[in-house]
């Protein structure tokens, strides 16, 4: 798999630790009631086919959320995780 | 047909002519009283303890491609009883005990050799640690020997005991524990649950999961409809799919983790070494073939083959441990579909809806559970409660963060095991 840093161009898998879905951006408020915790911290849709997950590229230090097809590993794109975050 | 030694020998003087198919091939029934969606090593052994143990022999495997084609025919094969964390102490030592009975039980060779186990280790902490383990195992009544270096160099000389980042210290010494032919257990299971009434019904995909008023009714298939009053989902990597068509999200990632063999060696691997340090294990097949792994590749995946990195981990890993295995060749390597819990353990619940039962989150270590996980399953379906040495693997674990069993002590998230 080569994966495509925004910042540094297309990379081999070997320069990315992957954090799986991207669920970290969508953490719950403090106040959130512990189903809303649970669901972010556990449930996952888990799908065969396109999936969003968080990649960090170690030698620039960005998260990166990736859309990739986990029955084919083709990579569909790629974004900052801040830009996916607003 | 009974399979013996007698009938092996006469056979081969009869030219084998007289061997019989080993299951039927039924065409499903429009209804049956428990449904088992999914044809690997749990779900065949939980459909033969359904017949066996509680008499309910109304039952349909449902396999959408053949039986054991999924994880049970792509694991390396280790069985062992080396758990330290109560919940899964007396439910891995239950399943070794069920394996020792195994062949005599189903009248099939599954080839389980205990061969024993070693887990080295390479630091006094680590060394600590693996005593606590062993005190653990045998508190359960299973066996655990600590060796120190000179007993790993009696049993694995050809090792590198002077590695300067990991020099061995010893190691934790299970004799019971080993290997067996993975096709053979699912097949063994296939044919003994066959015999006893059970319909395997191969190329027939779970497509949906009728439910009426909070109950489960029945499934819907590639090969029509079937209604039924007890439902199991036990479908290994692709449990999230199949809980999803009774609309359940669960706590499930799936993850390709990847095995290799070298060509036909003479045999040089006796025992089942596993190098945790290194992320490596290796065994011996007993066609000779050198069977070992690492660690997951660490991304979703459903491709069932894995990615370079990881292939060259595993081999610099191997390096590290036995230089020796450099002059082998590798012949193959392939990938499974693993179902992560977020604590690395399994779940075997009820669900939300009625008469639906969940047997799932095997990780990478589910071939040593088939004959305890189908022994609890079919308790559960056919009791409605939980058997006493599963009664721990409860899917709400995670919602109420009680009873989580991390084994790694790695934390209980996704991502970490
Ligand atoms: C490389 C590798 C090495 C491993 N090494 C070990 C080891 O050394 N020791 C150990 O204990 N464990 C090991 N494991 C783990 C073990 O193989 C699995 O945990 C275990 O086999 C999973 O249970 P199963 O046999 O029921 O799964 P599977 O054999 O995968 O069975 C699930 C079945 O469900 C079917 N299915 C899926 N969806 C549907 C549907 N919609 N309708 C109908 N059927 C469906 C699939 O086709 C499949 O046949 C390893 C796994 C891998 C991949
Ligand atoms: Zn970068």
């Amino acid at each position: 798999m080569r994966v495509t840093c925004p910042w540094c161009g297309e990379r081999d898998r070997r320069e990315f630790t992957v954090q799986g879905d991207e669920t970290a951006l969508r953490r719950p408020h403090r106040d959130a009631p512990p189903e809303d915790w649970h669901a972010y911290i556990h449930l996952r849709d888990n799908p065969a086919g396109r999936l969003r997950e968080m990649w960090y590229h170690d030698p620039c230090g960005t998260w990166i959320v990736v859309e990739r097809d986990t029955v084919t590993h083709a990579v569909h794109g790629t974004t900052p995780a801040r830009e996916a975050a607003r | 047909m009974r399979y013996s030694g007698f009938r092996v020998l006469a056979e081969g003087l009869r030219g084998n002519r007289g061997w019989t198919r080993a299951w039927r091939d039924p065409a499903p029934k429009d209804r049956y009283d428990t449904i088992i969606i999914g044809g690997g090593g749990h779900g065949l052994s939980t459909a033969y303890y359904l017949a066996r143990n509680h008499g309910i022999t109304d039952v349909a495997v449902l396999e959408k491609g053949y039986l054991g084609g999924g994880n049970v025919g792509r694991n390396t094969t280790i069985v062992r009883a080396n758990y330290f964390l109560p919940g899964n102490s007396e439910f891995y030592s239950h399943s070794l005990k069920l394996w020792e009975g195994l062949e005599a039980e189903l009248n099939y060779n599954v080839m389980h050799s205990q061969r024993g186990l070693i887990n080295l280790f390479h630091s006094d902490s680590q060394r600590d640690a693996f005593v606590r383990r062993g005190n653990a195992m045998a508190a359960q009544g299973d066996d655990a020997i600590l060796l120190d270096r000179e007993g790993v160099r009696q049993l694995l000389p050809y090792l590198d005991f002077d590695n300067a980042r990991f020099p061995i210290h010893g190691g934790l010494f299970h004799p019971r524990g080993g290997t067996a032919r993975h096709d053979a257990v699912a097949w063994g299971y296939a044919r003994a649950a066959d015999r006893r009434g059970v319909d395997l019904i191969q190329n027939c995909e779970v497509t949906g999961i009728d439910i009426e008023g909070g109950r489960v009714v029945g499934v819907q298939t590639t090969r029509g409809a079937i209604r039924a009053r007890r439902v199991g989902i036990v479908v290994a990597g692709r449990s999230s799919q199949v809980a999803a068509m009774a609309g359940l999200r669960l706590p499930i990632e799936s993850h390709v983790l990847q095995a290799f063999v070298t060509e036909g060696l003479k045999p040089v691997i006796h025992h089942v070494i596993s190098f945790g340090m290194g992320h490596f294990y290796i065994s011996q097949s007993d066609k000779g073939g050198l069977v070992f792994g690492g660690d997951l590749d660490f991304y979703a995946s459903y491709a069932a083959r894995g990615n370079l990195p990881m292939v060259e981990h595993v081999m610099e890993a191997g390096m590290t441990l036995m230089p020796m295995i450099g002059r082998a060749r590798v012949l193959r390597s392939w990938g499974g579909i693993m179902d992560m819990s977020p604590d690395g353990s399994p779940i075997i619940d009820r669900t939300p809806i009625e008469g639906l039962y969940l047997n799932c989150g095997w990780n990478y270590g589910g071939f040593k559970a088939v004959p305890a996980s189908g022994w609890c399953m079919a308790h559960l379906m056919a009791t409605g409660q939980p058997h006493e040495v599963a009664a721990r693997y409860r899917l709400d674990r995670f919602a109420t963060g009680r009873g989580l069993m991390d084994e790694e002590g790695t934390g209980a998230q996704h991502s970490l095991h």
